[in-house]
């Protein structure tokens, strides 16, 4: 509550090698920190007190956008700004662009980092407040009481947990089918943003694919849906600084008129971006136009299940997912 | 009126520092040997204390203290602790340590053990009025520091079932008044609504959060604190620390922000002095998080009302009658819920009303003014209830109000009591802002827009009481011939402490450049004199400024007289000189002042009336000998009660999709009398208007009723609104042709219902682009405003609090 962090050893490796040797060594009582936007809170809380803060923000091998022949890589501690002034990621993929510009504020992007927003823990304020929930190791759900405040909370796929990611750049990785570079121990291995992100049916206490040892270190961006046509919208209460209450990502590829490809993922909905998997299938083949935007609305949430505050959220869906639509008309 | 200052565009003295950040706020102050406090809150809404044990956390490196709640004197029934032996909500502190450093002191608070035993608590005030429903206090659930006493009021099981599930219960009240034949308007009305309401409460959040430090030295007490108010925090500090006024020395120069909920002292504002009592003087800072800032700040209260309203055929209000019921959070609070009933009164003029009201506590922070207490959400309630009788009875909804709406000066009534105003153009506000903003031309381009949005138009008015009389003013000509004006207002942050002392440069004819505000604390020599808070420092200030200043006049001409032959009555003052009527005599106020401080007496401040203040007596003793003194009480007659009264028009794009409303344009307009600093003006106006959309739209309070927390206490989640949500450009407006004539300067004050116009006409125009649907509830947020046009049911139930 004093907003005074606990006293930790502070190591500024020189090298991912460095720095992957430090995480092994202090095990769970390592913490890897980049911009700290998300790990600041929870230590200023002290509800995490890992004994070891490791921070990889300054590694240049980390750092910056390169374009190869198939993909443009993101290093992980590339700054949300240095993202949205990217030229090539906004010839490329604007939908991605859209997405980083309404992430928090300019000053907290100017900090965080793409590895951080979507390697970022819930937003859930029962687990942030140190509730001994699921998620933090206890054995129930504050946030899915008959009486709990759960307004931000998820729509889908409860399993347990009821928190959603936080994430704006996730539903768009997850449209663009980007691949997450991931350090362990001197081996790396990749992993599709779909997979990266995880849910509480896979492991409850963790978001994403990244355990204790992991860094990580790149996110590939295929060149596949360069130039397709995409929608990127979020919903919050203010014009800046808040996550999403709803957001949504699409590309899409037509031809003749129709379309032949598209992916669509919603944030804010369930613990993963959410693969709008519904309006994928509803319009491949088809032409934008108000049938399709009825029926898209009709078919997003399908499955949808409120909890005491956040019915809004099953309407909020079908209209984003129209206005994907309509965007392509 | 020909005014050389007043009216006219300045440059504030404290603006300088606030741009280059040299501005010394509470907690920038440093002394050698400084320990910094942390403090233990409790982490349960309602407790028992079974034991504290400090004896671990006393070993830890660099603790130097403890504050236990048993050293500390404890309120009766419903006060505000200090540190609390009994804690009524999450966060209420009930121990401080000192040490060394801010990180010794948070390590050693984990060390400290408390033994809590939970009680049963409440957060929502009909719960605790259900016959078998919880006290928020362990000896009753209704008090307010309004002279209402903490009590037990249950109602009956009747007065629930009565009624139902649509519409508020309405059992025996505490507070009741009423005038005219309510019942026979009714009849005559040709359109009655009847609404039952919810207004959320609304944490203060001031950007700088509670900070004090202290010390003692020589059997005195130095504090450095953040309030609104300087001369008026003093004694209450002094009373909370325990000494007597003369024994505190207060240092104010800056706030940070306070909204009402730095009116003046706080009971937290006391630790560090009382701490460093213990500490044998030692200095000791105390700097609050966020979190804490959240749970000590105070905040507005909330309503859950019913409100039923007559019109007659052109839109005129026969009759109204309401009821409040007040969360009013965890101890006395403040009086919201009666200014329901005021400032209903004002603003519609209903020819019959009743009001009535019952402030219920509950196991949540203590709730506290918050500008506009009270009227403001009554702005926020009745605004769009307007609409909707204009729309029932098939008028426009301007012309409704111009119909009820207080103008022409004179004639206007306020309260149960009928007292009228000293003076009320918010009609002729109305007609102007209106002309000005194209409020015709507009309606009708409202409506559904190419782009699948809504356009629409709000209209919003408020009221707060606007002015006081009766307190000190102090100035002082120094034999450099300058004038110091002594105020001890405070410094909000509005610029009024300035823009009110330049009439005291106005009355003696100086140039402004030779004129030194004397302000931000004890040192400084305050009059006593009240503080800056209730809209009321540009009627007060001015008045105990002109006091002041005419009692230098008087004294100048007097020693004009003196050095020069004749009487005070043969002499003027002209370019800050005494000059003689008839010929070309003349002194500079330099050497006046340096008279003054010969003859001694009450020229230089050696003697003063005896019908002054205290503070104001001591203050002159400081300055007594330096020049020639200027004090006095205003005793300038005044009659009635003065409003302040603003009016807004906005215009906004709904978007029925998302839930977003796109403000895109705004005019706040003014009823302030005789304007004295038009910037300063347009800047309140502006900025009210920003702080009202929070309000309306964006702010939320939240607590889960299973565990009594909040759910929003960080800046992120109770959403203050940022520049990002509000236009580029908000329009101000003052009412031309306005003058306050119980004013020396026609001026009065409007701090307040400029953010209640602005939020009221938010919510005025998001009914207005739902087809008039009313929600009833503020915020109205995205959720609402989806569910609304998915025509879905809401989430939250009628009534339902602290879940927006």
């Amino acid at each position: 509550m004093s907003d005074y962090m606990h006293s930790f050893e502070l190591f500024e490796p020189a090298s991912i090698g460095d720095a992957s040797k430090l995480i092994n060594k202090f095990g769970k009582d390592g913490w890897i920190i980049a911009g700290g936007k998300d790990s600041l809170d929870w230590f200023k809380d002290r509800n995490k007190r890992p004994k070891a803060v490791i921070n990889i923000a300054n590694l240049k091998e980390l750092r910056g956008i390169k374009d190869n022949k198939d993909y443009v890589s993101i290093g992980s501690v590339t700054t949300l700004t240095e993202m949205e002034d990217s030229k090539l990621l906004k010839k490329h993929f604007p939908v991605l662009i859209d997405a980083v510009s309404r992430i928090a504020s300019p000053q907290i992007r100017n900090a965080g980092t793409l590895g951080g927003n979507v390697a970022q823990d819930t937003r859930c304020t029962y687990y942030r407040d140190g509730f001994p929930c699921y998620r933090a190791g206890g054995n129930t759900c504050y946030a899915n009481t008959p009486t709990a405040m759960n307004r931000e909370h998820a729509v889908f796929d409860v399993a347990r947990c009821v928190a959603v990611t936080p994430s704006d750049t996730a539903p768009a990785l997850v449209a663009l089918e980007a691949e997450m570079v991931i350090s362990s121990k001197g081996k790396t291995r990749k992993v599709m943003a779909e997979e990266f992100f995880i849910g509480p049916a896979t492991d409850i206490t963790r978001m994403t694919a990244l355990k204790k040892n992991d860094i990580l270190v790149e996110i590939r961006i295929p060149k596949k849906w360069a130039g397709a046509k995409y929608y990127f919208e979020k919903v919050a209460d203010r014009q800046t600084w808040d996550f999403s209450l709803v957001n949504i990502a699409m590309v899409a590829k037509t031809s003749g008129g129709k379309i032949s490809e598209v992916r669509m993922a919603c944030g804010g909905v369930q613990c993963t971006p959410r693969r709008m998997t519904n309006v994928e299938d509803l319009l491949k083949g088809e032409s934008a136009g108000p049938e399709m935007e009825k029926l898209a609305k009709r078919v997003a949430a399908q499955g949808a299940k409120a909890l005491n505050y956040n019915h809004f959220k099953i309407p909020l869906m079908g209209n984003l997912a129209a206005r994907a639509v309509r965007s392509m008309a | 009126m020909g005014f050389n200052l007043i009216g006219k565009n300045f440059t504030p003295p404290d603006v300088h520092a606030k741009v280059t950040g040299s501005a010394k706020y509470a907690e920038d102050f440093r002394k050698d040997g400084m320990v910094f406090i942390k403090i233990y809150s409790s982490p349960m809404p309602h407790a028992k204390i079974k034991s504290i044990d400090v004896s671990k956390a006393a070993k830890m490196p660099g603790v130097v203290g403890f504050l236990l709640p048993d050293e500390i004197k404890q309120p009766k029934d419903a006060g505000h602790a200090i540190l609390s032996n009994y804690p009524v909500f999450v966060g209420q502190p009930i121990l401080a340590v000192a040490a060394e450093t801010e990180q010794q002191a948070e390590d050693a608070l984990e060390a400290v053990n408390v033994n809590l035993q939970p009680l049963a608590f409440c957060i929502d005030p009909l719960d605790s009025l259900k016959p078998k429903g919880v006290n928020a206090h362990k000896d009753g659930n209704v008090a307010n520091r309004k002279g209402i006493k903490l009590q037990e009021v249950k109602w009956s099981g009747k007065d629930f079932a009565l009624a139902g599930d649509d519409k508020l219960p309405m059992g025996k009240a505490v507070t009741e008044w009423s005038y005219g034949d309510v019942e026979s308007g009714f009849k005559k009305a040709k359109v009655v609504l009847e609404e039952t309401f919810v207004s959320a409460a609304n944490a203060h959040h001031a950007l700088e959060p509670r900070s004090a430090a202290a010390y003692w030295e020589n059997g005195k007490c130095h504090v450095w604190g953040s309030t609104q108010s300087s001369s008026f925090a003093h004694p209450s500090l002094a009373k909370y620390i325990g000494i007597p006024p003369t024994k505190l020395n207060l240092v104010t120069e800056f706030c940070g922000g306070g909204f009402g909920g730095k009116a003046y002292s706080y009971p937290i504002m006391a630790l560090p002095a009382l701490m460093s009592k213990k500490l044998n003087g030692r200095p000791v800072m105390m700097r609050l998080s966020r979190a804490e800032e959240f749970y000590n700040g105070s905040a507005r209260a909330g309503f859950q009302g019913w409100v039923k309203i007559g019109f007659g055929n052109d839109g005129r209000v026969l009759a109204m009658d309401s009821y409040v019921i007040q969360d009013n959070g965890s101890t006395g609070g403040f009086w919201d819920f009666q200014n329901f009933g005021v400032a209903g009164s004002v603003i519609l003029q209903p020819k019959a009303m009743r009001f009535r009201g019952i402030p219920v506590l509950t196991n949540t922070p203590p709730k506290g003014a918050q500008r506009g207490p009270g009227e403001n959400q009554t702005a926020n309630i009745l605004e769009p209830i307007l609409d909707k009788g204009a729309r029932k009875l098939g008028i426009d909804r301007l012309a409704l109000r111009l119909v009820n709406t207080p103008g022409g000066g004179t004639g206007a009534k306020v309260g149960p009591k009928r007292v009228p105003v000293t003076s009320a153009y918010l009609r002729e506000g109305l007609v102007q802002a209106s002309k000005k903003f194209g409020y015709s031309s507009r309606v009708k381009k409202s409506g559904k827009q190419a782009n699948g949005k809504i356009r629409s138009i709000g209209i919003g008015q408020a009221y707060h009481a606007a002015g006081y009389n009766g307190w000190d003013g102090m100035v002082r000509i120094t034999p450099d011939g300058k004038l110091h004006i002594h105020t001890g207002v405070g410094n909000l942050g509005t610029y009024s402490y300035a823009a009110t002392s330049r009439v005291a440069a106005e009355v003696l004819g100086y140039d402004w450049k030779n004129t030194v505000i004397e302000r931000g604390g004890t040192l400084k020599a305050m009059p006593f004199n009240i503080g800056q808070f209730g809209s009321n420092t540009s009627f007060t200030m001015t008045r105990t400024n002109f006091a002041a200043a005419t009692d230098a006049k008087q004294k100048l001409l007097e020693i004009g007289a003196m050095m020069m032959g004749g009487k005070a009555s043969d002499y003027e003052l002209r370019k800050e000189k005494v000059v003689s009527k008839k010929g070309s005599n003349s002194i500079t106020f330099a050497r006046a002042a340096q008279k003054a401080i010969e003859l001694k007496g009450k020229y230089a401040g050696h003697v003063v009336d005896e019908d002054l203040k205290g503070l104001t007596k001591i203050s002159a003793k400081m300055i007594a000998g330096t020049g020639l003194v200027g004090v006095a009480k205003d005793k300038i007659p005044k009659k009635g009660s003065v409003p302040a009264l603003a009016a807004a028009f906005i215009e906004i794009e709904l978007d029925p999709e998302t839930g977003r409303v796109e403000i895109l344009d705004y005019l706040g307009v003014a009823d302030v009398g005789q304007v004295l600093h038009p910037q300063g003006l347009d800047a309140q106006i502006r900025g009210a208007a920003v702080m009202g959309f929070g309000l309306a739209a964006l702010e939320r309070y939240v607590y889960d009723p299973a565990y009594g927390r909040p759910n929003a206490r960080g800046l992120y989640q109770a959403k203050p609104p940022t520049y990002l949500d509000v236009p580029a450009n908000l329009d101000s407006l003052a009412v031309k042709g306005a003058y306050d004539k119980q004013n020396p300067v026609g001026a009065k004050g409007v701090g307040e219902p400029i953010m209640g116009a602005a939020s009221s006409a938010y919510l005025s125009a998001v009914a207005e682009a739902m087809d008039g649907q009313l929600l009833n509830r503020v915020p109205v947020v995205a959720d609402q405003i989806i569910n609304a046009m998915a025509k879905q049911p809401q989430s939250h139930k009628l009534l339902q609090t602290n879940c927006q």
